[in-house]
């Protein structure tokens, strides 16, 4: 039988540190349709148009956008859903 | 195939010519098989038959298609790449897999009208866009690719094959988008 473990100070500030944010970037790909990606960042992250269009030209145009940040296990996911969708997608810290 | 259009019940629909289907279906199909032969290669775990997580490799396929189709995680730390696809890929292989079986469980073999659910229309998009990723990496194209190839060039009919499935992906989109 186990008994609750009570954190030490130490683990809660390790913790903290591995929430530091890192950051989902969508890179630009000469296959991918602007149409798609459009439709991809709406389908995935519940993105009004204007700013998945928004998110998309700045792919198109400047190579790359961040599309979502937060906690490394978090990103993790959405990179893996934009895999999935076939976008080319990393997961980087700022 | 007249463009993709939004039928009732939120419904999109479609009619395939008898060689646009055969040839969809077998580019899916190649699809599906250079994915399975990337799976066969995932090194043998004996941890996986025990807890059911399964793993695949670490390292990115030296293949450029397969590269594409699994691209690294991240850029700037190889160690965390290399474990976070050995985590990911046997389930992105497995979402792939899926959407490329879902068309071909669609998509008449001989031709006619193709009749989707949004949820069949989103398996359709990603399944049409591995497609153009596997053969855009092969044509390495651009963003301002020409509409043809030189009559000589043997990449010619595979240009024109790009270019129709870019069609199908697009009108697939705007339809879906409800813009038709």
């Amino acid at each position: 039988m186990t008994s609750p473990v009570e954190l030490e100070r130490s683990e809660v500030d390790e913790i903290g540190a591995d929430d530091t944010p890192w950051q989902t970037i969508v890179w630009n790909d000469p296959v991918n349709l602007m149409s798609y990606v459009t439709y991809v960042l709406q389908k995935l992250f519940g993105y009004p148009k204007d700013k998945a269009t928004k998110l998309m030209l700045d792919v198109h145009y400047k190579g790359k956008a961040i599309v979502s940040a937060g906690s490394k296990d978090k990103v993790e996911v959405d990179v893996a859903k934009l895999h999935a969708a076939g976008l080319w997608a990393t997961m980087e810290r700022p | 195939m007249k463009q993709w259009r939004r039928g009732a019940d939120d419904h999109v629909v479609a009619t395939l010519e008898r060689q646009e289907a055969q040839l969809l279906r077998a580019l899916v199909g190649q699809i599906r098989e250079i994915l399975a032969a990337r799976s066969a290669q995932a090194p043998a775990d004996e941890l996986a038959a025990i807890t059911g997580i399964r793993t695949g490799p670490s390292t990115a396929p030296d293949d450029r298609v397969l590269a594409r189709l699994l691209p690294d995680f991240t850029r700037e730390d190889p160690s965390l790449a290399g474990g976070l696809r050995s985590l990911h890929e046997p389930e992105l292989i497995d979402v792939k897999d899926g959407v490329a079986a879902l068309v071909l469980n669609t998509c008449p073999p001989d031709g006619g009208r193709v009749r989707l659910s949004i949820e069949e229309g989103h398996a359709w998009l990603s399944a049409l866009n591995d497609v153009r990723l596997a053969l855009g990496t092969v044509l390495e194209v651009t963003e301002d690719m020409p509409d043809e190839l030189p009559f000589d060039d043997p990449m010619a009919p595979h240009l024109g094959v790009y270019h129709w499935l870019t069609y199908v992906q697009e009108t697939l989109v705007h339809a879906m988008s409800g813009q038709r």
